[in-house]
């Protein structure tokens, strides 16, 4: 989230879309209800099924799945021709007035640079044309048919509110409504938010859609704004967390990000994240990025990483690819992984095409689970009928499974999806002999490192000098976790301005990021978290709910990243003079010496707001992009692409381009490819979702909701049932070109078929849930069916929108 | 008197009566019935507490039995919403609200266990055993398939043979110590939750 849960209440237009908040998110959602109530804000659900979100919403319509783009690009034009734009915002605090690189094109679907063979762009006609002075050229006046303006103009004339009607199924009046509604909030003092989940991450254009809405926003000027921003509500309680401290296959904590194999050395690997300011007097904040490197490898590997070494440098893997989870599960498959551990991560339900994960699975030497409860993935080599048909004496994989605590059950901090890091404490000893997670990665970690001190092996030096302060080496405490990644002083650190004063001793814990410096006197683990646990002790641990400027800021309460600062982008919720937009709603401002306000400013603490530093100030430009440079796979603006199973066969954009159906940006593997459906073969699109009373696979083990919600459905509307012969309560089988499930069918009212292209599409609701462990009725893992492409930048799996066949079971 | 039988009334009567000088004004029996009503949770340990599920991240009350004698267990025996906190202010989702039944569902695994190379069952191994064979497992592993140069002579220090997903719901303390460990050993085949 850019901005927080209870932020919402300060909204005046809600957007709920690619998302549910009513069902998976209900102690969230109240403050929608909130701010209905006490300011009159109005909801907009846009979903294919009509969710409990959508039955208090103001106005709902629906929307064919995957189809986003074309209704959001829609928005976009319908704002750019009415002129409907926060004009003052757009005009300092984006990227409208630059000028774009003469041999940039989109022509048929596909941006310049396109290389069909390797589905890859070559990015370097992504750019702004640049100035004698090194910066890049602009025009103030907009006119400019290459500045951003016009290019996003031209681009987005193509998403009428007809096209809009022929892909997505929504009605065009519902649709104009929606973009009235949403216009309404150009002026100054008037927001929208929104409020997202897997329903647009979800898809292999994903990352695309949400670019899209946050292009929308600012347009609108809603970034930064309380009541405003682009709300991902994330779906676990730690993801955000754990994305933060990059637990993920090319990153580093904070965002930083793992040399590829090509940086050789580190002066190479810094200047290329070391980002100039590509217009004069911008913050360019990761110019610091050096700082927060060189500390972090002093956290891993403290006195081992010198100067000397270019601190440790070689002690990191450097990539040639991606090995995200998609990846691994193809490596798995064609038998080249030998051992797998999974830390609470029930892979086997969680990965797309199920029977692949298992043949994966199948193929190992070894695999670790680490869990507090039964999983399908610790027993995938449990014959379990139908939905796991298969015969253990053929699979030779040894499989542990290490018993873990559960949150009840020890110490330590959150991030939630408005970024807070909130403390909780133990109430219980864990179960049997179940130990927490860090026991056991300490005590494997300690059994590895005594071997290779005993027995030597290759490349040891890393692992022997991994920096391991813990009191109890064998089960470091979260509290000295949470110092470590929040740092310290190493070394007495005097004031840069004042060399005779001191501003650290060493062994202090340090303030916060500022601090931070590139020369090994200060180590960090995340420098986005640091100053969690300051000088004064543990922030995440802080309980002051009070809110004295009324507009839901509780900065006393636990710690927010990064400097406790609650909305981000928060300096562009006041004009060039320093005012906030909206009075009513005062953020930050300028008060004649420093900003000021109810939030940690965005934005150098001092610096006057007449100078032309831009408000997003981790960007080099010092404004919010709309031309993604060549930040995405896919290109530069957002373009509609069909999912990979498609109903149509074709992208009605563009109908005579089959390069342009699907992503042409997408990573696809052979196998997977083969394994799509046709639309002739499985008539049905299906999409996935969560239901109130779950969570994921876990609560299938939980008596209360293994009892309220005990059997496994699928939901189909009442056209197609009656299609079909199916009644209400009958059982059903689903296929895809993967595999099948069988459940009972749900027919309803909530979900009607839309009219694509002039033809009928029906949508299928497959609620995931349910496995062949549990305690609830056993019921077959839904990614029996999903397909296995991920978006084509971060590759997350296209759950959303795949092509099935229903009948009668 | 309504709503008490004579048993009760004596247990009252005897429990209130002793050690008070209200029972010679003949007061007794109404002040007693008011007093032994205790708030069910008040002699239980309070312990505050995130729930575990979505990204909401409500606030949680735990009340555990066991007051951190050496030989009590602590044990929760109800879960309720936290009323300070912002976000939830007390409230919980069906989820939420079950969460009691989480910490003690059947399905909590107690014991490491192992299953052998075709085997159809489980069989219960010591912490020992267990992290003794796997960190030679993935030693083994790793010293086999390390890469520490690619052909064209480029230092990469990578182990791609074995990878590691991270749970999406442990803390951050966890997940740092992990996301160090992992790294240390080499390993570039390493997600989360968040990537799917």
């Amino acid at each position: 989230m850019t901005n927080h849960w209870v932020d919402i209440k300060n909204a005046d237009i809600i957007l709920i879309m690619g998302g549910n908040a009513a069902e998976a998110h209900p102690c969230g959602f109240k403050w929608v209800t909130e701010a209905k109530a006490h300011r009159g804000a109005k909801l907009i659900v846009v979903d294919p099924r009509f969710t409990r979100s959508a039955s208090v919403a103001d106005v709902y319509a629906p929307i064919r799945t995957g189809t986003d783009i074309v209704f959001l690009g829609g928005v976009i034009r319908h704002l750019l021709e009415k002129d409907q734009i926060q004009h003052e915002y757009v005009r300092n605090y984006t990227d409208l007035s630059f000028i774009v690189r003469e041999d940039f094109s989109f022509e048929d679907g596909l941006f310049s640079g396109y290389n069909p063979e390797k589905r890859r762009y070559d990015k370097s006609s992504w750019d702004y044309e640049r100035g004698e002075d090194g910066y890049v050229k602009t025009d103030p006046t907009l006119q400019h048919p290459r500045c951003v303006y016009q290019l996003m103009k031209q681009h987005y004339a193509r998403y009428t509110p007809e096209m809009v009607e022929r892909v997505c199924g929504t009605p065009q009046a519902k649709f104009l409504q929606i973009c009235e509604m949403l216009a309404s909030t150009a002026p100054a003092n008037r927001v929208a938010t929104i409020l997202y989940a897997l329903g647009w991450a979800q898809h292999s254009i994903g990352a695309q859609i949400i670019r899209t809405a946050a292009m929308m926003q600012l347009l609108l000027g809603n970034i930064g704004m309380p009541g405003g921003g682009i709300n991902a509500l994330r779906g676990h309680s730690n993801i955000q967390g754990l994305t933060d401290l990059g637990l993920m296959s090319n990153l580093l904590p904070g965002y930083l990000t793992l040399p590829n194999e090509a940086e050789q050395d580190l002066p190479q690997y810094l200047a290329a994240r070391t980002l100039k300011p590509l217009r004069p007097n911008q913050m360019s904040y990761w110019q610091n990025y050096p700082k927060f490197f060189v500390s972090l490898m002093k956290a891993w590997w403290g006195k081992a990483a010198t100067a000397e070494n270019n601190w440790a440098y070689d002690y990191l893997p450097k990539l040639d690819k991606l090995y995200d989870l998609l990846q691994v599960v193809e490596l798995m498959a064609q038998g080249k992984m030998n051992g797998y551990i999974c830390q609470g991560f029930n892979v086997l339900a969680a990965a797309p095409n199920k029977a692949k994960v298992l043949e994966g699975l199948a193929k190992l030497k070894y695999l670790v689970v680490m869990d507090p409860l039964a999983t399908e993935t610790s027993e995938f080599w449990r014959n379990a009928g139908e939905s796991n048909p298969v015969d253990p004496s053929k699979i030779q994989t040894e499989v542990f499974r290490l018993p873990t605590t559960c949150f009840a059950e020890e110490d330590g901090s959150l991030v939630n999806s408005g970024r807070w890091l909130q403390w909780h404490w133990k109430g219980a000893e864990p179960p049997g002999e179940a130990r927490s997670d860090i026991e056991i990665m300490a005590e494997l970690f300690l059994r590895i490192r005594e071997r290779y001190r005993r027995e030597g092996g290759t490349f040891p030096a890393p692992i022997l000098d991994l920096w391991w302060p813990y009191a109890n080496e064998a089960n470091p405490t979260p509290e000295e976790l949470a110092k470590e990644y929040s740092g310290k002083a190493l070394v007495d650190l005097p004031d840069p301005k004042d060399p005779a004063r001191i501003v650290r001793r060493a062994g202090e814990q340090l303030a916060g990021f500022a601090e931070l410096r590139d020369d090994g006197s200060t180590a960090c683990g995340c420098w986005i978290f640091s100053g969690s646990w300051g000088p004064t002790g543990n922030l995440m641990a802080r309980r002051d709910n009070s809110d004295p400027t009324g507009i839901g800021q509780t900065l006393g309460w636990s710690w927010a990243w990064p400097a406790n600062r609650r909305i981000l982008y928060n300096r562009a919720s006041a004009d060039l003079q320093g005012r906030p937009f909206d009075p009513q709603r005062k953020l930050i401002y300028w008060n004649g010496k420093a900003w000021a306000g109810a939030d940690v400013p965005d934005y150098k603490a001092d610096e006057p707001p007449d100078t032309g530093m831009g408000p997003f100030i981790m960007n080099p430009e010092g404004v919010a992009r709309f031309f993604a440079r060549a930040g995405m796979a896919e290109g530069p603006f957002p373009e509609h692409y069909e999912p990979f199973e498609t109903p149509l066969g074709y992208n009605p954009l563009h109908p005579k381009t089959p390069a342009a159906t699907s992503n042409p940006a997408a990573r696809v593997f052979a196998r997977d490819l083969a394994d799509m459906g046709k639309v002739e073969e499985f008539p049905h699109v299906a999409t996935t979702y969560r239901l109130t009373e779950h969570f994921h696979y876990w609560t299938k083990n939980v008596r209360l909701n293994a009892i309220v919600q005990p059997e496994q459905f699928v939901e189909i509307g009442e056209a197609l049932a009656k299609e079909l012969g199916i009644a209400n309560g009958e059982r059903v089988k689903v296929s895809s070109k993967r595999g099948y499930i069988k459940a009972v069918a749900l027919v309803t009212k909530r979900i009607r078929p839309l009219t694509i292209e002039g033809k009928t599409v029906h949508h299928v609701g497959i609620p995931i849930h349910w496995g062949f462990v549990g305690i609830a009725k056993p019921g077959f893992l839904a990614n029996a069916l999903t397909p296995s492409v991920g978006d084509g930048n971060i590759q997350t799996p296209e759950f959303k929108s795949f092509l099935v066949k229903v009948e009668k079971a | 008197m309504n709503g008490m039988n004579r048993r009760q009334f004596f247990k009252v009567s005897a429990a209130m009566l002793s050690g008070s000088s209200m029972a010679a004004l003949g007061l007794a029996p109404q002040t007693a019935l008011a007093e032994v009503r205790q708030y069910k949770l008040a002699r239980m340990t309070e312990t505050r507490n995130t729930c575990p599920y979505c990204s909401v991240g409500c606030g949680i009350l735990m009340y555990g039995l066991g007051d951190g004698a050496k030989n009590a267990k602590a044990t929760i025996v109800h879960i309720e919403g936290d009323a300070d906190h912002p976000v939830n202010r007390g409230t919980l989702c069906p989820k939420g609200a079950s969460l009691i039944d989480f910490i003690h569902s059947p399905n909590r695994l107690k014991q490491p266990q192992y299953r052998a190379p075709g085997s159809d069952k489980w069989q219960t191994i010591s912490w020992d055993e267990a992290l003794d064979r796997i960190a030679a497992l993935m030693k083994a592993d790793r010293d086999a398939n390390f890469v520490e140069k690619t052909a064209e002579g480029k230092t990469v220090n990578r182990w791609l043979t074995t990878g590691m997903l991270a749970a999406s719901a442990s803390s951050n303390e966890t997940a740092y110590l992990t996301h160090k460990i992992v790294r240390s050993l080499g390993m570039l085949a390493f997600d989360n939750q968040a990537r799917v």
